[in-house]
């Protein structure tokens, strides 16, 4: 695993964290919104 | 006919609003055992690639992620194209909250399809036929939401927008069969719908379970989107 970590977290973390990143900006479009 | 009648009422933004909340809720809910399930069986339960090593499991991400970038946009093109035909407000709505999504999958495709590449091909990225159409893909989801937020007025915007989304889908086909009608070192589909799947069944049902996750993620933050885009246009 260790030879190609970099790659295959270098996968998953972004992937994770961009999706994470698209749930805040629309949960906070949504409170905008509403206000 | 009247369940013909009951479905259009909900071309009404208004009278979609709700029902887009519920199916939001319960798909965000699906998604996370989903993707759970999907990353066990794909790191815990499915055997390490004889050829490839541990680095293959990029593609429990990486396979979702390209077919959703297609996928998306088509859905883009059907609302745009029912948009143009029967000037539905909802359809323009729906093509504006599907963008963002699609634009991110597609990045995601080739993020980690560039990632697998380095390992696998010896290289990041080459100017083959299925990674420029798929980076010409992330440009037309781009390209049409830049164009919505040039125009003021948004039934506007969703025409300019719903002609660019029609003719970008001709792109669809070009990514799908790029692998069939040129040379290229992307390889072949693993799954067809046609030949079925050369691929080890663990590995099959890691990859399809994410890519269960990730449509229901897909119609969570959609919807979410689209109620948004309903109150800041119609209160």
């Amino acid at each position: 695993m260790s030879d190609y970590a970099f790659y295959l977290w270098g996968s998953y973390s972004v992937t994770f964290l961009l999706l994470l990143l698209e749930i805040v900006f629309v949960l906070k479009r949504k409170r905008e919104a509403k206000a | 006919m009247n369940t013909t009648v009951r479905w259009f009422r909900f071309s009404s933004p208004q009278t979609f609003f709700p029902l887009a909340g519920t199916i939001a809720r319960w798909c965000a809910l699906g998604a996370v055992p989903l993707a759970v399930a999907g990353l066990y069986v794909g790191f815990l339960v499915a055997p390490t690639d004889a050829q490839q090593g541990e680095v293959y499991r990029i593609i429990y991400i990486h396979v979702p992620a390209a077919w959703m970038s297609m996928f998306i946009y088509l859905v883009m093109a059907l609302w745009a194209a029912l948009g143009l035909a029967f000037n539905t407000r909802l359809s323009g709505m729906m093509a504006s909250a599907l963008a963002p999504t699609g634009a991110l999958f597609t990045f995601i495709a080739l993020w980690t399809g560039s990632l697998w590449g380095r390992p696998t091909w010896g290289t990041y990225w080459v100017w083959d036929a299925r990674l420029t159409s798929e980076l010409i893909l992330l440009f037309l989801y781009l390209g049409f939401i830049a164009l919505q937020a040039a125009i003021d007025d948004p039934r506007r915007a969703d025409r300019a927008g719903a002609l660019l989304a029609i003719v970008g889908a001709v792109n669809i086909p070009i990514i799908h069969y790029s692998v069939v009608w040129w040379n290229t070192l992307h390889q072949g589909a693993s799954v067809s719908v046609t030949k079925g799947a050369s691929m080890q069944s663990q590995m099959l049902t890691g990859m399809l379970l994410m890519a269960l996750a990730f449509w229901m993620y897909s119609i969570a933050v959609t919807l979410v989107r689209v109620r948004c885009i309903i109150k800041e246009r119609e209160g």
